[in-house]
C-alpha cells in the first residue's frame, strides 16, 4: 500500500484505474477536469483508451458501447453535464449495462456556479432519466473514500450489470489529502463472458437493447429490474459516529457529513449528546439503520448542502416513528463546522 | 436432372417476414449488407449498432451481435464499442432523421476523429416510423405531414447532403452515395460497402455509405411510383457517386 498526496479528482481517476478501468470518455467541465486530464496522461500508456468526446452526451454513449463489450469504463462530469447524460443512463439501466459515472457536482439549477453543492441528490438518487429504474449511488466524504468508493463502484456495476454513480462535490474533487493506494484489481476476464458483445464467433448472436415491444415483455423486464434493486439492498453502507448515547442524530452525507462530524466533536465537549449518521450509499439508502435509531427514541436533524432533498428519504425511512427537521445550507460558499453549530443546538433545545 | 443452386440467401439474414412496408428499401439494404458481411468474412466478428426509427429492428434480420443506441447516438456508441474491443468489426446503421438531425454532432465528430467504424446511412427523406414528418433531408417542395404545403427553403432550409459533408472531413477515408432502385445501382452499392468495410479493416478511418431509399407509405405512393421517384427527383437532388476514396489502391 503506497501513501500518496492527491486531489480528490485524481484519487477518483486512480481508483478507477486500480479497479481495472481501461476506457474513459469525458468532456471538460469544472470542477472535475483533473479526472480526464489524469486519464489522458495514464490510460494510453497502459493499453487503455481515452477519448475526449464532443459532448457529455457522446461521452456517456461511448460508455454504453464499452459497457456492452464488458469492458470496465467510466465517464465523469459535473452537474449540468450530468443532466445531459441522463438519457443514456436510462438506456443503460434498461439494457442491463454496467458503467461508472462520476458527478463532481456544483451549484445549480442551470449553470449555477462552480462551487460545492449537494443539489443533485434528487437527480442522482431518484433517477434523472426516464422510466422505472434506479442507479446505485455512492457518496464519498474524503479523498480516501473517493478512491475506495470508485473502486467499489466498478465491482457493483459489474455485479449488478447496472450504472453506478459516484456523487462528490467541488470540496471532494478539489481537496488534497493523503491516501493509501491499494493493490490494483485484475478483473476476471470472464466476468462479462455470458452476455457481452464481441462478435458472435461460433455462438448465437446476442442483442443488447432496451426496446421491449412484445406484449408483457417490458413488464417482465421491469420486474427483473426491481428484483435486481432488491438484491442490491445488501450493498447499503453508512457510518455512525457517537450515536450510541445521542439524543439527536444528525443525518448528513458526503463532504457535509464530514464537516458536521467536526461540529459534533466540538458540541460533545460542551456536553451536547449529539451523533451522526452518514449514508455512504445514497441508493440503496440506509433506512434500516435510521429505523433502528428511531426505535431507540432518538430525534433527527438532516443537514445538507441544498434546501432539503435527502431529508425526504430520511422521513420516508422514519415513517412517522420520529420527527426529522432539516437545515439547508445555501450553495455558493464553503460551509465550516461553525455554520452547523447553531442549527444543531437549536434542534436539541426544541423538544426534550 | 442435376440441381443447380441458382440463389442462396445469406446465412446471417433471418428467414422471416420483415415489418417493413411493401416497397421499402430497408429490406434490400439489409440483404445487401448481410451478403457483403458474409462474403468479406466479417459476420462472426461484427458488432452492429442499431439506431432509432424503422431500421431499429435490424437485429431481428441481420443476425450478428447487436447493440441498441439512443436516438442519434450510434456513432458515439460505436466509438465506445470499437475503442473497447478493437478486434471487432463495427458498423452503425442509421436513418436520415437519426443521423442528420438529432445525431449530427455524433456523426460529425466520430467522422472527424476517423473512428475505425463503418456507417450505413439510409436516407428516405422522411421520419418513417413516426408517420412521415419532415426530415433534414426532405427535398424542397416535398410534402410531408409537417410540411403540408411542401418544404420551403425560406423557412425550413435545404436537404442536407451527408455523403458530401462526410467526404469533406479528413477522418473519413471513404464516402459514397448509392441507390438500390435497380440492379445497376445495386452492384455499385455493393462495391461501396466493401470499400467502406475496407477502410475500417485497414485501420485508416471511417467509411460512410449513404443509401437513397424509397418510403412508399409516407410518400403516399405505390412501390413502383416510389421507385421512380428515387430514380428521378431524388437522384437529381442527391447525386450518386463516390465522393472520397482513399483506400490504398486508389491513393
Amino acid at each position: 500500500m503506497s501513501r500518496i498526496f492527491v486531489k480528490g479528482n485524481e484519487a477518483i481517476a486512480r481508483g478507477a484505474l486500480d479497479a481495472g478501468c481501461r476506457c474513459y470518455f469525458g468532456y471538460p467541465i469544472t470542477p472535475q477536469n483533473e479526472i480526464p486530464e489524469y486519464m489522458s496522461r495514464v490510460l494510453p500508456g497502459i493499453g487503455g483508451q481515452f477519448v475526449q468526446a464532443e459532448s457529455e452526451i457522446a461521452a456517456v454513449n461511448m460508455l454504453l458501447g464499452a459497457g456492452a463489450c464488458g469492458v470496465r469504463a467510466m465517464t465523469s462530469s459535473s452537474s449540468p453535464g450530468i443532466s445531459l447524460k441522463q438519457e443514456a443512463i436510462s438506456y443503460m439501466a434498461g439494457s442491463d449495462l454496467p458503467g461508472v459515472i462520476v458527478n463532481i457536482s456544483r451549484g445549480g439549477p442551470g449553470l449555477g456556479d462552480i462551487g460545492p453543492s449537494q443539489g443533485d441528490y434528487f437527480q442522482a438518487v431518484k433517477g434523472g432519466g426516464h422510466g422505472d429504474y434506479r442507479q446505485l449511488v455512492l457518496a464519498p466524504a474524503s479523498v480516501q473514500e473517493a478512491y475506495d468508493l470508485t473502486m467499489l463502484a466498478f465491482e457493483l456495476a459489474f455485479a449488478y450489470r447496472n450504472p453506478v454513480m459516484v456523487l462528490g462535490d467541488a470540496i471532494i474533487g478539489q481537496m488534497m489529502e493523503p491516501i493509501s493506494q491499494r493493490e490494483p484489481v485484475h478483473p476476471d476476464p470472464d466476468e462479462s463472458g455470458s452476455w457481452r458483445l464481441e462478435g458472435s464467433g461460433e455462438r448465437k448472436p446476442r442483442v443488447i437493447k432496451s426496446l421491449r415491444l412484445a406484449e408483457g415483455s417490458l413488464g417482465d423486464h421491469n420486474l427483473h429490474l426491481q428484483e435486481k434493486y432488491e438484491k442490491a439492498r445488501r450493498e447499503c453502507r453508512h457510518e455512525e459516529f457517537l450515536t450510541q448515547d445521542a439524543e439527536l442524530v444528525v443525518v448528513a452525507f458526503g463532504s457535509i457529513g464530514r464537516i458536521v462530524k467536526s461540529t459534533i466533536r466540538r458540541l460533545r465537549q460542551e456536553g451536547y449528546r449529539v451523533g451522526l449518521l452518514r449514508p455512504v450509499s445514497l441508493y440503496p439508502f440506509p433506512s434500516s439503520a435510521l429505523q433502528e435509531l428511531a426505535g431507540q427514541g432518538r430525534r433527527f436533524l438532516t443537514i445538507e448542502h441544498n434546501l432539503g432533498q435527502m431529508v425526504e428519504d430520511v422521513r420516508l425511512a422514519l415513517c412517522g416513528q420520529a420527527r426529522c427537521g432539516v437545515y439547508g445550507h445555501l450553495p455558493g460558499n464553503l460551509p465550516t463546522p461553525d455554520d452547523f453549530e447553531e442549527p444543531i443546538v437549536k434542534a436539541m433545545k426544541e423538544r426534550k | 436432372m442435376e440441381e443447380v443452386l441458382a440463389y442462396k440467401s445469406p446465412d446471417i439474414l433471418a428467414d422471416t417476414p420483415t415489418h417493413f412496408c411493401p416497397g421499402c428499401h430497408h429490406g434490400i439494404v439489409h440483404k445487401l449488407l448481410a451478403s457483403c458481411l458474409e462474403e468479406a468474412g466479417l459476420a462472426r466478428r461484427s458488432i452492429c449498432v442499431a439506431a432509432i426509427g424503422c431500421c431499429a429492428f435490424i437485429y431481428n434480420y441481420v443476425l450478428v451481435d447487436s447493440l441498441e443506441a439512443p436516438h442519434g447516438r450510434a456513432p458515439a456508441v460505436a466509438t465506445g464499442v470499437k475503442r473497447s474491443h478493437p478486434d471487432s468489426f463495427v458498423f452503425a446503421y442509421q436513418g436520415d432523421g437519426d443521423l442528420a438531425s438529432i445525431g449530427l454532432a455524433e456523426i460529425m465528430h466520430a467522422a472527424n476523429r476517423g473512428e475505425r467504424i463503418s456507417v450505413i446511412y439510409v436516407n428516405n427523406t422522411v421520419y418513417g416510423m413516426t408517420g412521415g414528418q419532415m426530415a433534414p433531408t426532405t427535398m424542397v417542395g416535398q410534402k410531408t405531414t409537417t410540411t403540408p404545403g411542401g418544404r420551403q427553403a425560406q423557412t425550413d432550409g435545404y436537404p442536407m447532403q451527408m455523403a458530401e459533408i462526410m467526404a469533406g472531413l479528413r477522418g473519413v477515408r471513404f464516402a459514397a452515395r448509392v441507390a438500390v432502385n435497380n440492379i445497376k445501382n445495386l452492384k455499385k452499392a455493393r462495391k461501396a460497402l466493401f470499400k467502406a468495410f475496407e477502410v475500417q479493416q485497414q485501420g485508416i478511418g471511417l467509411g460512410f455509405v449513404e443509401f437513397l431509399a424509397a418510403c412508399p407509405t409516407n410518400w403516399r405512393m405505390s412501390p413502383v411510383e416510389a421507385n421512380a421517384r428515387v430514380a428521378g427527383d431524388m437522384i437529381h437532388c442527391f447525386p450518386l457517386g463516390v465522393f472520397k476514396d482513399e483506400t490504398p489502391e486508389e491513393r
